[in-house]
């Protein structure tokens, strides 16, 4: 550890593997460290004895579950919507190579007491209960709409102006129902709030046009998911960090950020040995985590997440047997302000036992009762064999870190994909390196070498 | 057509004992004396054919000095068929070492993976510090495949692998489709990705082997 680093990585959650792997691509000397024996920190997938060690330290996993090997919980439940940015980086950087994925086989919503797939296509569209005949005529003329939309043709937009006029509006302009627009903006926009309903409606027809295109790419859902589960995912970009050498230590205990008389970044700690390097990137767990460190508050909580990990032995009631669904509450069906989300996987991803399903229902906690607030997702889900709740804080740091060299990643939201974590890949990279993120291909690059 | 199989080869054996000698070697037929821990050498192939026809294509996976701080991931042993776990014959500590990883290896990977111990630098036999004797009673204890090499003069490389490629099951699927490991882009029985990229007019090669 006598050696000096570009950069050094604390913590091997996706963001931070990502980070990692594009650095090295770049040529930075990287040193990527993670208190846990495991790789994926917040984003890892646990067996089941990594399970217990966090949740119930005391007892250890019953036999009747299974083998421990054929288990890799996640931690936070997302999936990877086909058409979106880190499928762009999946296939840019060719981790890939290292990894297989299978649809996720159905996307459902939660209306009036029951629950309905999201059609993938139209003739499920005519088919489904989520709209009236009337409705569906007029759902057809909106999406009509966004599909012909061409920025430089005035034709194509009926008088409306994306980026001026409100969702509402546009709304309104179709005539569209109130049921019809929870299920549009909540369950293909994947808005988890109503916010997005007063604001301009380009984002909301960016994110429709990103759902309908993801749906489009595999045919039963806009989800793909990882084999073997998320935690995956950070392991496949570590393996990319590693081969352009980086250098990986776990179980590795973080003492202390050392820093100059001025803040500015000089070492990481652990036990008595520093090792230092010009930068420094992390999870908020690194940092304090909302609390004071070395007189700083570098993180902040921007709100709570409340996630229920549950073990089934059939899938969720009303997906059509699925061995894999979503399925999204949104929040005026159950009188709050954000949705809930249910994310289903099962032995089809390698994720567990034959005949055993994890289903992870989670929301934006509201009131001081947040294993209270996922009832309406629980009880959907028929008899829960176990579960495992967590109350988790998100965090976002205080500071950019240009100024000091340390750099800090935002905790997983409750999104359902990964949107926002390749958002937060793109921000912290334009701060570390000082210009914005350019994916190249793994063979241009190597054919430079 | 002759039958073609595919496997998940991994390395394994502490650093410095030649492990990434001994794959270009075996791959490229190449010799680097001064060759640095491994940058960039991520993901090689090579395919041996067999007597009777039959062609075994190896994806030979490195730890790229993950091993260095007994932080591989569990993702390498994931789906291997066969492993190379490499000593140096000149350094008694090596063989230590891989007595280690094959612990890690039956205790990680599946039960089915086929082990080869491997004794490199056979070259500096004048500075040889494992006997021949001690390391084939230890592989025959374990049930594992044994032999001595020379990255350095390709003595005992291609052997070694041919040994393995003889010895691994062929009653999987044919056609590029051997174990199940993660290449072959088109094989495989997922979504693929890259495919994807393809239809929306992006760069990119079929398969990534």
């Amino acid at each position: 550890m006598d050696e000096e680093y570009d950069v050094i990585v604390l913590g091997t959650g996706l963001t931070e593997c990502v980070l990692s792997g594009l650095l090295s691509v770049e040529g930075k000397k990287v040193l990527h460290m993670d208190r846990n024996d495991y790789y994926g920190g917040d984003s890892a997938s646990l067996n089941l004895t990594q399970l217990y060690r966090k949740f119930r330290p005391d007892l250890s996993p019953p036999a009747e579950l299974g083998r421990d090997r054929d288990y890799a919980v996640d931690l936070i439940p997302k999936f990877i919507i086909a058409s979106g940015e880190l499928t762009k980086i999946l296939v840019h950087t060719d981790v890939t190579r290292y990894l297989e994925f299978k649809q996720i086989a159905g996307s459902f919503v939660y209306r009036d007491g029951k629950i309905s797939k999201v059609p993938s296509n139209e003739v499920e569209a005519l088919k489904s209960p989520l709209m009236g005949l009337f409705e569906k005529r007029r759902a057809k003329k909106f999406f009509e709409f966004l599909q012909g939309w061409k920025d430089e043709d005035p034709a194509t937009h009926q008088g409306l102006d994306l980026d001026k006029d409100t969702m509402q509006t546009v709304y309104n302009k179709f005539g569209l129902e109130p049921g019809t627009q929870d299920f549009i903006g909540h369950a293909m926009a994947l808005y988890l709030t109503d916010d997005y309903k007063t604001k301009p409606a380009r984002p909301t027809y960016e994110r429709i046009v990103l759902y309908t295109s993801s749906m489009a790419r595999y045919g039963k859902s806009p989800y793909i998911y990882p084999l073997y589960g998320l935690g995956e995912l950070p392991q496949s970009f570590a393996r990319l960090s590693a081969i352009y050498g980086g250098t990986y230590m776990l179980d590795k205990a973080i003492d202390e950020i050392v820093t100059d008389a001025d803040g500015k970044f000089i070492g990481v700690r652990s036990g008595n040995e520093t090792v230092k390097a010009k930068q420094v990137v992390g999870d908020p767990s690194y940092f304090g985590a909302g609390k004071q460190t070395d007189g700083k508050v570098r993180v902040v909580e921007e709100g709570k997440v409340v996630r229920a990990i549950c073990i089934l032995k059939h899938p969720i009631p009303g997906t059509e047997d699925s061995d894999s669904a979503q399925v999204i509450i949104p929040q005026n069906q159950v009188g709050r302000k954000n949705d809930i989300y249910i994310a289903c996987v099962s032995s089809t991803h390698n994720v567990c036992a034959k005949e055993v399903y994890i289903a992870i229902v989670s929301t934006i906690v509201e009131t001081d009762k947040p294993e209270l607030e996922i009832n309406p997702g629980l009880q959907l889900l028929g008899t829960i064999h176990d579960k495992f709740v967590s109350i988790s804080s998100l965090y976002t740091p205080t500071a950019p870190g240009t100024d000091d060299n340390i750099f800090i990643t935002r905790s997983y939201d409750a999104t359902s994909h990964f949107e926002t974590v390749v958002e937060d890949v793109h921000d912290v990279w334009q701060r570390v390196v000082g210009k914005d993120l350019v994916l190249k291909k793994r063979e241009d690059i190597e054919a430079q070498a | 057509m002759s039958k073609q199989f595919q496997f998940k080869l991994v390395l394994l054996g502490e650093s410095a004992v030649g492990k990434s000698s001994l794959v270009l070697r075996f791959v490229k037929d190449q010799f680097d004396d001064y060759r640095e821990s491994t940058i960039g050498a991520a993901f090689l192939t090579q395919t041996v054919t067999l007597e009777d026809g039959t062609s075994v294509k190896f994806e030979i996976w490195d730890t790229a000095g993950q091993e260095r701080y007994k932080s591989l991931a569990p993702m390498y042993y994931r789906n291997a068929n066969c492993a190379v776990v490499v000593y140096d014959i000149t350094q008694s500590a090596s063989l230590e070492k891989a007595r280690s990883w094959i612990r890690e290896l039956q205790r990680q990977a599946d039960p089915s993976i086929i082990i080869a111990l491997c004794g490199n630098k056979s070259d500096l036999a004048a500075r040889r510090q494992v006997s021949e004797e001690e390391a084939r009673k230890y592989a025959e204890e374990e049930g594992l495949m044994w032999g001595e090499t020379s990255a350095k003069s390709g003595e005992g490389v291609t052997e070694i692998f041919t040994e393995i490629a003889k010895k691994l099951p062929k009653n999987a699927p044919a056609a590029g489709r051997g174990g199940p490991g993660r290449t072959g882009a088109g094989a495989r029985s997922g979504v693929d990705l890259n495919k994807q990229a393809n239809a929306q007019g992006e760069q990119n090669e079929q398969c990534n082997c």
